[in-house]
């Protein structure tokens, strides 16, 4: 594995060339959404100045390229989470949307009174609410794998849950609030040892660490293309193919169906079956040439680079004697450093940090249980990614010591 | 520090002054208004509670956990609705508002918020403006509870 070299690649995103409230921008809220190469940009105003038309039913010349353009990324995804079959994976609005796809479509279908979903204390809301509104709806069951207070999953309780005999077991990969990785592999393994239907929410996976959705042997992994370089409004949800034949559709309309009577319609093929209506065909487009880059560099590289990166943002803030979430042991960290300032709000962390142009995201990040769990009601988070360098530490810990002095905040207690 | 300087416009001493302050911090109990705010953003929640005597708020607590801003301005409120009567704190509340939200005069404001002055520089940052409103609307909440 060749290490990146950040310094260079920077080159490519204009963005990081701005200033920021007259300071160089430093950007470390990469969990949030990532900034996007020149190769993107540049694809997507392509698309639009030179082969922008609807897709799938056009037989002019227009219509035929931008249909291979946006197919052209299904095929490369599925190469890039190592899918046989580029029909298997989905293209939705956002992750979010992949979620209710599985809740909709499968979950309405195969879930009955009584069944369990089980989720983990961990999960973003995207992965709460919509099994929270189908218990509502279904009369499911809702249980959850316990959090530790290092931020890990309890795996001895998840053990007892999974002996419940879950119908749907629905976990994160890595936690974007706290950073933490998940065994992902062996919580696949265990769900179907149960016998469990198993889907990953690989948001913070996938920008960073390479999938291989065979070896892994889920049912539903799914991703959103904007944390990966990627355009917005670009979701993906990978779904075994006997498991996305079985389901039904998820919305009713145009594309997804094979041929529409007054009385009834069958549906389309896969993966239209899923994809109602004029597809986001644009950014799709785009989101190749993303792939194409991550590729290039490698995301063993990518990961490597960022956790180091995290790792030291790790030290500087336990040096100043304040509180970092999450496990201590750096295999189980990735590159995203949640935390606090002692005896301060996140929002006023945010806002000093800001004003050093220092971007970093405050508050419960869509976890709030995880917070009430780890009985604090919010972070600052920094979350690095491979365009992030040595001048970017810099920033954040000037950043630190700037909101420290200026507040007083003092080391947490037994801290000196 | 030479940032330092756009720290202190936000931050002015006066307001971590009333960040610090524990004076109206606490519950009233029994109370004759109670009120409950959340600001969706950060999730932060503001409880407010008082003693209501001859149309006038006799005395006013708040309680939670917030960032500078929001907790330096709830103890503002408290400070300036606390004595006040009741249609003249709703006054006072309006004031507020048109300062923070209207982006009305700090020349304007009426001598009970002298202190809401050092909220000026809040307005410059759009996404900080709820935390500042929070105990204020919190407070018209209770006010309208006791209505119906």
């Amino acid at each position: 594995m060749a290490p990146l070299d950040a310094k260079t690649l920077r080159a490519d995103f204009p963005i990081l060339k701005r200033l920021v409230r007259g300071k160089p921008l430093v950007y470390l809220d990469n969990a949030a959404t990532t900034q996007k190469p020149r190769q993107v940009i540049r694809a997507l105003t392509d698309f639009y100045e030179k082969h922008n038309a609807n897709v799938h039913r056009g037989v002019h010349t227009l219509s035929e390229e931008a249909t291979s353009m946006a197919e052209a990324t299904r095929t490369k995804l599925a190469a890039f989470v190592g899918a046989p079959k580029p029909a298997t994976l989905i293209f939705t609005r956002n992750a979010t949307e992949s979620i209710n796809l599985v809740a909709h479509a499968w979950g309405r279908k195969f879930l009955k009174t009584g069944d369990i979903v089980l989720l983990t204390e961990m999960e973003h809301h995207s992965n709460i609410v919509p099994w929270q509104l189908l218990a509502a709806e279904r009369g499911i069951r809702l249980e959850f794998i316990p959090v530790l207070t290092d931020g890990t999953l309890n795996m001895d309780k998840a053990k007892e849950l999974l002996a419940k005999g879950p119908k749907l077991f629905s976990f994160v990969a890595i936690s974007n609030a706290i950073g933490t990785v998940n065994p992902v592999a062996e919580l696949i393994k265990l769900g179907k040892e149960a016998a469990a239907t198993v889907h990953v929410d690989a948001c913070q996976w996938a920008p960073h660490r390479p999938i291989d959705v065979k070896a892994w042997g889920a049912d539903f992994v799914s991703f959103s293309a904007h944390k990966m370089l990627g355009p917005t409004g670009i979701g993906v949800l990978w779904g075994r193919e006997e498991l996305l034949e079985a389901m039904d559709p998820f919305l009713g309309g145009g594309d997804m169906i094979s041929r529409v009577t007054l009385e009834k319609s069958t549906w389309n093929e896969l993966p239209y079956k899923f994809e109602a209506g004029t597809p986001n065909f644009a950014d799709q487009a785009a989101f190749g040439p993303a792939l194409d880059y991550l590729s290039a560099i490698g995301l063993d590289a990518v990961s490597a680079h960022e956790h180091a990166l995290a790792e030291k943002a790790r030290a500087i803030l336990e040096a100043e004697g304040m509180t970092v979430l999450g496990p201590k042991d750096p295999a189980k960290r990735s590159g995203v450093v949640s935390f606090n300032v002692t005896g301060l709000h996140p929002h006023d962390v945010g806002t000093a940090f800001d004003l050093e142009g220092v971007a970093v995201r405050v508050g419960h990040h869509c976890c709030q249980p995880l917070m009430n769990k780890l009985q604090c009601g919010g972070t600052a988070r920094a979350s690095f990614y491979l365009y992030n360098d040595e001048s970017d530490l810099e920033g954040f810990a000037r950043a630190l010591r700037r909101t420290i002095e200026f507040f007083k905040a003092k080391p947490k207690a037994g801290v000196r | 520090m030479e940032g330092d300087a756009e720290l202190q416009e936000l931050y002015r001493e006066v307001l971590l002054d009333y960040f610090r302050s524990a004076a109206r911090k606490g519950r009233c109990d029994p109370a004759d208004m109670r009120a409950h705010g959340v600001n969706p953003v950060c999730g932060d929640e503001l409880e407010i509670t008082a003693e209501l005597k001859d149309g006038k708020v006799s005395k006013l607590r708040y309680s939670g956990h917030g960032c500078v801003i929001s907790q330096a301005s709830a103890a503002m409120m408290a400070e300036a609705i606390e004595g006040a009567e009741i249609s003249k704190a709703k006054a006072l509340v309006a004031a507020f508002k048109k300062m923070m939200l209207e982006n009305g005069a700090v020349s304007a404001l009426p001598p009970e918020l002298e202190h809401v002055a050092s909220l000026e520089g809040v307005r410059k940052f759009p996404l900080r403006v709820k935390c500042a409103t929070l105990g204020w609307n919190t407070v018209v909440q209770g006010f309208e509870a006791i209505k119906s």
